[in-house]
């Protein structure tokens, strides 16, 4: 009997101290970046250019590198996210074709970063001659995050109850009237958490953006304007060691921004009430 | 995905008023995007396969697995060095993580409270939504200073990589650890409780042994995100492409080398990254399909 305590009691110990190391790293990484981030964030940090190479000065370009690129990645990625998830949810039943278009969107989230930057570097830089642009990135990054939108989208269609479906049918309503205009807006939280994990991806990525969209220190004017998100310029801040303070700063911002739009992704998440993932 | 399978209520085709042809389009464009998945990987496999072929060819794939020296300005393109690197980055990052990882899901699942486990699971989810490059950022000032003044040498070397991909692919292992934990019937922990043993035994030898198939599919996706990741791991290996069995020298990942060496390669040597880029590519989907055949039989038995 005091044996089995014992057992008991140790291996109780280790899983309550591998939870308490993991909270902890949590806590030291995030308290970290954000504190001593803060301390170096002001107004004119995020309002004014970089001077030498960001040394000095500002990340303003940056930051509107990260929100066009992420928005218009969203442009493309949404609505084909939608659809392919309507479809797969609401028009078929199955077969051999939808497993391999499954098997497709289960590899595509599996793919590394980097892989999607050959790609994207290849394909649509260099072969569609796209050049180092804001539309190369952001198809690069479409492609990334379809399968999190897709696969988001069609959990929150599946908890629509049928009775819905059956009750729209029965009064003599079409399927895409029945899909557009009652399964979709009562999946509609569900879609901003899927567009809302999409966008915390692509404000994060590095790889996969600086081999298709260059990284030059301008604003973009137009799509096929190369550009610079903040993700890149943390890393060229850090790696060639321009200036740690202005490191830090963005790694806060960064963070901030990626924080903000998962947190909203969880609440809308568990106000819907749909399964974690 | 054929013709016939397309399900148009039959009281439209057969009146074939205006409604049906738009119901009909709509599938289409419908159906189109969910093919968009699939254009998209044929267009990525054809793309870095084809752009890597000619070093395929010129050198022969297995001179390059087993190839020993990356000196890309002698056009020798020896790629032993990081695969051996990434494999020893990424094992050390299993190392640190599952038994981690695992212990947090049971915690999570088994052992805390509701309310403690709904306060502590948003965090996990916040973790994982921190950018590598971050990660990355933190293991240059303050991991690989730590490993430098407690080991000597540089500071940069797999064992970094090991603990950052360790610290980015704790919150998967987590989460679907937790997952399948929860997903258990109660009647298992009854029944074992019912029989006389204890919390600890009814975890060890009733819970954990069910929950094997999900857990082991956490840990294969863990690989995948860990053999893949760029940034952190090339901010703090140090890049050198030399076979090496120490944990505390610096090395080189496949990931990381096509990272640190795209900007400036050029022809062969592009191409070369791009073979590299192929073989991380199989070795992926060679995961991935483990995962998705582990996750359906899985499905099944349950």
């Amino acid at each position: 009997m005091k044996k089995r305590n014992l057992a008991q009691r140790t291996a109780f110990l280790l899983i309550g101290a591998s939870a308490v190391i993991t909270f902890a790293l949590f806590a030291l990484i995030l308290g970290y970046v954000l504190i001593k981030g803060m301390a170096n964030i002001n107004w004119e940090f995020l309002t004014t250019y970089p001077a030498l190479m960001g040394r000095e000065g500002g990340i303003f370009p940056t930051i509107i590198g990260t929100l066009v690129l992420t928005g218009v990645a969203l442009l493309i990625a949404v609505p084909l996210g939608v659809a392919a998830a309507i479809y797969l949810s609401e028009y078929t039943k199955g077969g051999i074709g939808i497993r391999i278009i499954r098997f497709a969107i289960e590899s595509l989230a599996g793919i590394p970063s980097i892989i999607y930057g050959l790609f994207g570097f290849a394909f649509l830089v260099t072969f569609l001659k796209l050049g180092f642009s804001v539309l190369s990135g952001a198809i690069a990054l479409a492609l990334m995050v379809l399968p999190i939108i897709i696969r988001t989208t069609e959990e929150a269609i599946r908890t629509v109850p049928d009775d819905y479906r059956q009750a729209s049918l029965a009064l003599g309503a079409t399927r895409w009237q029945t899909t557009s205009r009652v399964v979709l807006p009562a999946a509609l939280p569900g879609v901003v958490t899927a567009v809302m994990l999409a966008s915390g991806r692509a404000v994060g990525e590095t790889a996969a953006v600086w081999l298709t969209a260059g990284g030059a220190l301008k604003l973009p004017f137009s799509l096929h304007d190369p550009t610079r998100p903040m993700t890149l310029h943390l890393y060229y801040l850090a790696a060639e060691g321009l200036s740690l303070e202005r490191a830090y700063a963005t790694a806060a911002v960064l963070l901030v921004l990626v924080l903000v739009v998962y947190s909203l992704a969880i609440f809308f998440r568990q106000k819907f009430g749909m399964k974690r993932r | 995905m054929k013709k016939n399978s397309v399900e148009t209520p039959s009281t439209h085709t057969i009146h074939k008023d205006p409604g049906a042809r738009k119901e009909k389009t709509i599938h289409i464009v419908l159906l189109l995007a969910a093919t968009v998945s699939l254009l998209a990987l044929f267009l990525i496999t054809a793309f870095v396969v084809g752009e890597g072929w000619p070093v395929m060819v010129k050198h022969g794939p297995l001179n390059l697995i087993l190839g020993t020296d990356w000196t890309p300005s002698r056009l020798s393109f020896g790629m032993l060095p990081q695969l051996t690197g990434t494999l020893l980055v990424t094992l050390g990052a299993l190392l640190i993580a599952v038994p981690l990882g695992v212990g947090c899901a049971i915690f999570l699942a088994e052992l805390s409270s509701e309310k403690v486990a709904n306060l502590l699971r948003p965090c996990i989810s916040l973790l994982a939504a921190v950018p590598s490059v971050v990660y990355g950022f933190l293991g240059v000032i303050a991991l690989v200073p730590l490993l430098r003044s407690t080991f000597g040498g540089s500071g940069y070397s797999l064992l970094a990589g090991s603990i950052v991909l360790a610290i980015m692919i704790l919150p998967s292992i987590i989460n679907i650890s937790e997952d399948t934990l929860r997903a258990l019937p109660i009647d298992y922990r009854e029944a074992s409780l019912a029989l006389g043993s204890t919390r600890w035994q009814t975890i060890w030898r009733v819970l954990l042994p069910a929950a094997r198939p999900g857990i082991v599919v956490s840990i294969i996706l863990a690989m995948g995100r860990a053999i893949g990741e760029t940034m952190a791991v090339m901010m703090v290996t140090g890049n050198r492409a030399k076979v090496t069995g120490a944990l505390l020298d610096p090395g080189a990942t496949m990931a990381g080398t096509i990272g640190l060496e795209w900007s400036y390669a050029a022809d062969e040597h592009s191409s070369a990254l791009f073979a590299l880029g192929t073989f991380l590519f199989i070795v992926i989907m060679l995961l991935n399909g483990v995962a998705q055949l582990v996750t359906s039989r899985g499905r099944v038995s349950q």
